[in-house]
Parts: structure tokens; C-alpha cells; sequence
């Protein structure tokens, strides 16, 4: 019961960072579930990705009802990363991961600043 | 048409992202689509929601064949994040256009910081959590 308790505080926080900001919500579910429900990072990793896949197709949904969702450019970014991303677990098996984390950082540094300015 | 390629190499730089990272890669789609496609930051959002489903999906499935999938779990922790799935698309809906792409610009400010924080931290914690 307390577990249960635990993972719906958890998806209620990614939800809510899902909804209104339209990501999956694993920056929030993968620590969590390393710190708090006692996961593996791997594990954590895999799992928040089934999350994220259910939470998305329900914050989709509620969007698409709003009239929000422009269904033809989503398959125009969504396709290409369906083929990235099994092409980045393929390399996470065997690259080490820390230079890819710094410069992923820094192009989000860029991405904030070139979405204000 | 250079638009339309620059967002088909977002999604894939995007998903090697998601793919090696286990997070973060959903991040680049609305910002692509606003700077590239020249959507709202709520309907790009909203967009981006879409390329994520099989996106995840696919890395939770490659994870699976890893097995490093708590599928149970991980379903079981989706559908109980519909309440605040809900919230967020209602204050979304909300918020000014601006209001939202600046507290996103700050999300994304937050997530980098996360991301350098997990890989800078000390060697002995870093061995539980380890990624590679």
C-alpha cells in the first residue's frame, strides 16, 4: 500500500511537469525512483520509460482536446526519434554516458536562452 | 523544407538522447517546433506529447530486451500520474503564451542543471546510481 502510495505521488509530479510543459516527465521519475523506491539506475531508467509512455498518451489526449495537437508535425519528430532512441540504448550499453550528459546540458542552457531572446 | 530537416535531425538527436540518457530527450521537441515550425509554445508542447508516446515506447522496449524494465511498476505509476496529468494541461491552458515559454526556458535551465549535478557528483554515490 505505502509503495502504491509512493509511485502515485511520483506520477502525479511527472504528470503535472507533463502536462504543462510537454516532456515525458522522467527528469522527475528517475531520481525518484532511484532515491525513494529504491531502484537501480538502469532499472529506474527503463521503468520511467513505460511510465512515460502512458503519462504522455494521456497528457496527449487532454491536449488534443483543446484543439492543441497538430498531429502531422508530431509524426515529423516523433518517427526520427523512435529510430534515435534505440540507436542511443544500443550506444548507452557500450559510451560511456558523462560527455554526452555535459553537452546535452549545455545545448539546453542554449535552447532556454534562444527561447527567450 | 530546411525547417522540416532541421526538426527530422531534433527528433533524432533527440531520441539517441532519450535512448542513452534515460531522460530528457522529450525537452528538444517543443523548442523545435516553436523555433523551427513557428508554433505557440502551447501547441508545441502539445505536439511534442505526441512524438513522445513512440518514443518511449520504443526505448522502454529496447530497455526491456536489457532488462532493466519494471513493467508493472512503470505502467502502474503512469496511470496513477493522470490527476496531475490533468492539472497540467489545465494550467497550460491557462497560463499567457509567454508566461508559459519562460517558466518552460527555466524547466529546461532546471533539467540541465540535474543532468551536470548526477554526472559531477562524487564517485562513491555516483556507483549506485551508475549509467554506463
Amino acid at each position: 500500500m505505502r509503495r502504491t502510495l509512493q509511485l502515485a505521488a511520483v506520477g502525479t509530479a511527472a504528470g503535472g511537469f507533463s502536462g504543462l510543459f510537454g516532456v515525458g516527465g522522467g527528469i522527475v521519475i528517475v531520481p525518484l525512483l532511484v532515491l525513494w523506491l529504491g531502484y537501480e539506475q538502469r532499472e529506474a531508467t527503463g521503468t520511467s520509460l513505460a511510465a512515460i509512455a502512458v503519462i504522455a498518451a494521456v497528457t496527449a489526449g487532454l491536449h488534443a482536446l483543446y484543439g492543441n495537437v497538430d498531429f502531422a508535425k508530431g509524426v515529423l519528430i516523433g518517427v526520427p526519434a523512435v529510430f534515435g532512441a534505440v540507436i542511443g540504448t544500443w550506444l548507452q550499453q557500450i559510451v560511456p554516458v558523462r560527455w554526452v550528459t555535459l553537452i546535452f546540458a549545455a545545448l539546453l542552457v542554449a535552447v532556454a536562452v534562444g527561447l527567450v531572446v | 523544407m530546411a525547417n522540416e530537416l532541421a526538426v527530422v535531425a531534433v527528433g533524432l538527436l533527440a531520441g539517441v538522447v532519450a535512448g542513452m540518457l534515460g531522460v530528457g530527450g522529450g525537452v528538444l521537441f517543443a523548442p523545435a517546433l516553436v523555433l523551427f515550425l513557428g508554433q505557440s509554445q502551447l501547441h508545441a508542447e502539445a505536439t511534442a506529447l505526441v512524438a513522445i508516446v513512440p518514443t518511449a515506447l520504443a526505448g522502454a522496449w529496447s530497455q526491456h530486451r536489457y532488462g532493466n524494465l519494471q513493467l508493472r511498476e512503470g505502467v502502474l505509476l503512469g496511470a496513477l500520474g493522470v490527476g496531475g496529468g490533468l492539472a497540467g494541461v489545465a494550467i497550460a491552458n491557462e497560463v499567457p503564451e509567454h508566461a508559459l515559454r519562460v517558466t518552460f526556458a527555466f524547466f529546461l535551465l532546471v533539467v540541465a542543471f540535474q543532468l551536470v549535478r548526477r554526472e559531477l557528483r562524487p564517485e562513491e554515490s555516483r556507483r549506485r546510481g551508475e549509467l554506463a
